[in-house]
């Protein structure tokens, strides 16, 4: 008979509560570390670039840009992408796996959220920054306007706009209902005065009371069980900006679940890449533990051999379909002049992930950071792929041509990449990076030790 | 000001146990505070099931209406435009929007309800009866602004026998 074995604790070293207070506490008590300080030069320097770059654009217009009449979406439409399928991770993580009641999800939640929505106001500023007139970005909400004219609701990019508001404002009001509870925490131990004020203000006056519990409780899994759904429109809508064209290699129907599981790929890859380098940096080895990266890259195995599959449905679908145009797209794709994108996206997201079959790689440290990083690569080159190849040999050959990024756009992506960091490493500083009271509540099955600790 | 008798617990079993054992004996916490969702807590306390779902329905429900209603307003009504000879009344392509603005309303009336119904907001005056509650204590508070003194003394006693500790008068 198979008996399975006992699982390892969620939480390692045996901890009691206020242990677990003072731990995921420590990293926003005292002064930053040498380390940060370096993280924050280097995220700012490159935050920096992206300023000079957007004012490039703003002031002498989107001519600074690599794009021409036959490529007018390149870099900006491929970083906004591969921008929202970042943040699908922290969804995916607080939203679909509380609902599937993986109580793994604990340890990571909260920063994998934090990167959702800095990650979406990374993807939001590629659309506004390519409107080209920033100050009229506001026209793409519907309002009553001197113009008596409406948005087209027919049009998926506003579907986007509603996609991405509704994706940022629910996953802000998820990621600070579950964040109250512990800047309680954080305001009942401040020492200092306008510590314990500014804290104070932010928690809302939470007061642990087990009905305010109860009701979070209630609202956390409703909104759960919103948010689920809402992560899968979000990138299926995405999917619609190029699925619902005519343009060959766009016009498909696989777009939607393939966009979406790539996303939850990509997310995955870069919660990875931050949580393998935070969970050192600040002490957390006993609450991030090998298992859930373990559990992470058997996620990303999942994913990454749905975006494989649908790769090669493509393939197939090209040639099935007896479509010349469809078919030559996709044959330029891969032995085209783009094609070595094209085999680097193949390799990074379809053949190194497959690393993870083997349980040596998955609980290495170091193997699962390399491969994570080739994801990030891998799926911005699919978004590159898709978006560029696609556009560069249309229907007619006279009008075929070629694209090179600007400094402009390499810019604009480095200051996304900075201003994401910046972000993130204030997170740190500012909120416990783990949520503290979701860890407390998984934290043992029987109450013995807990009841020794202080009863002795 | 109220007065109210408070005892705490370490261990959120025993203070299960705790609550339930001073609920027969007739004794109502005004409230218990915890650290963390305590699963079984609510059933102990005898509190019902909360409404706030319903807010959410009602919330997503309208939201929906609206951003139906509004779409087709504006291409039947406001300012029919001619995509390619497509129907002006285009019930899937309105369905995105329609989506999205159901989980919009959803979720932000079911958190503001939230709140109100807490009592909880930016710069909310609530009394924090112990420091330690968001951290490793499990507090019950007793209201002890009526109580004479022999039923103050019952009170307590039933709350040491309930396996209390730290058993005091807050205000």
């Amino acid at each position: 008979m198979y008996v399975s074995p006992i699982r390892e604790p969620l939480i390692k070293g045996n901890k009691d509560y206020s242990q677990v207070t003072r731990d995921i506490m420590a990293p926003m008590a005292g002064k930053p570390s040498k380390y940060w300080y370096m993280g924050m030069a280097l995220a700012g320097a490159a935050a920096l670039m992206g300023a000079w770059a957007s004012y490039e654009t703003v002031f002498n217009g989107i001519g600074t840009w690599g794009l021409n009449k036959t490529i007018g979406w390149a870099w900006d439409i491929t970083n906004f992408v591969w921008w929202v399928g970042i943040g699908h991770a922290g969804t995916f993580i607080s939203a679909i796996l509380l609902l599937f009641r993986q109580k793994w999800r604990t340890s990571i939640n909260r920063s994998a959220e934090a990167m959702t929505l800095i990650a979406i106001a990374c993807a939001g500023f590629f659309p506004l920054i390519h409107m080209g007139r920033l100050l009229l970005g506001f026209f793409i909400f519907p309002y009553p306007n001197t113009r008596d004219l409406w948005v087209n609701f027919n049009s998926p990019l506003l579907w986007d706009v509603f996609a991405i508001t509704t994706y940022f404002l629910v996953s802000l009001v998820f990621w600070y209902v579950g964040l109250i509870p512990d800047i309680g925490t954080v305001r009942d131990k401040a020492k200092n005065k306008i510590r314990k004020a500014i804290y104070g203000f932010l928690s809302f006056g939470w007061t642990g009371s087990a009905r305010h519990w109860s009701r979070h409780e209630t609202i956390s899994l409703v909104l759960a069980g919103l948010a689920a759904p809402l992560v899968l429109s979000v990138h299926t809508i995405v999917s619609f900006d190029f699925a619902t064209s005519v343009i060959p290699g766009w016009h498909t129907t696989i777009f939607p679940p393939y966009f979406v599981s790539g996303a939850i790929f990509s997310g995955f890859a870069m919660v990875l890449t931050l949580l393998i380098v935070a969970r050192k940096a600040l002490n957390l080895e006993d609450y991030i533990t090998i298992n859930h990266i373990e559990s992470m890259n058997k996620i990303i195995i999942l994913t990454g051999s749905i975006v494989g599959i649908a790769y090669l449905t493509e393939f197939f679908i090209a040639w099935y379909s007896g479509v010349e145009y469809e078919q030559y797209a996709f044959f330029n794709r891969a032995f085209g002049p783009y094609a070595w994108a094209y085999w680097i996206m193949m390799t990074c997201n379809v053949i190194t992930p497959q690393l993870f079959w083997f349980k040596k790689i998955r609980t290495s440290l170091i193997a699962t950071f390399i491969i994570s990083i080739f994801v990030n690569i891998g799926m911005w080159f699919e978004r590159f792929v898709i978006v560029v190849t696609s556009l560069h040999r249309d229907y007619l050959p006279s009008s075929w041509s070629m694209y090179k990024p600007t400094l402009v756009e390499v810019g604009l992506y480095i200051g996304t990449l900075g201003l994401f960091f910046t972000l993130f490493l204030l997170f740190i500083r500012i909120f416990p990076v783990i949520a503290i009271a979701e860890v407390k509540s998984v934290l043992k099955s029987s109450g013995e030790h807990q009841k020794h600790a202080h009863h002795e | 000001m109220s007065k109210f008798i408070s005892a705490y617990y370490h261990d959120e079993e025993d203070l299960i146990k705790g609550v339930r054992q001073i609920r027969n004996q007739g004794i109502e916490p005004a409230d218990v505070r915890t650290p963390f969702p305590v699963h079984g807590l609510d059933k102990a306390m005898g509190m019902k099931r909360s409404r706030l779902t319903r807010v959410a329905f009602a919330g997503g429900a309208i939201g929906g209406l609206i951003g139906f209603f509004f779409q087709a307003w504006v291409f039947t009504v406001a300012y029919p435009i001619n995509f390619g000879g497509k129907p002006f009344f285009a019930v899937p392509s309105f369905m995105p929007v329609t989506f999205e603005m159901t989980v919009l309303f959803a979720a932000f009336s079911m958190v503001i309800a939230f709140f109100i119904h807490n009592k909880l907001g930016p710069g909310a005056k609530t009394i924090i009866y112990d420091e330690q509650v968001t951290d490793d204590r499990f507090q019950i508070l007793i209201e002890a602004d009526d109580l004479d003194e022999p039923e103050q003394q019952r009170i307590e006693k039933a709350l040491k026998e309930a396996g209390a500790q730290g058993i005091q008068l807050t205000s």
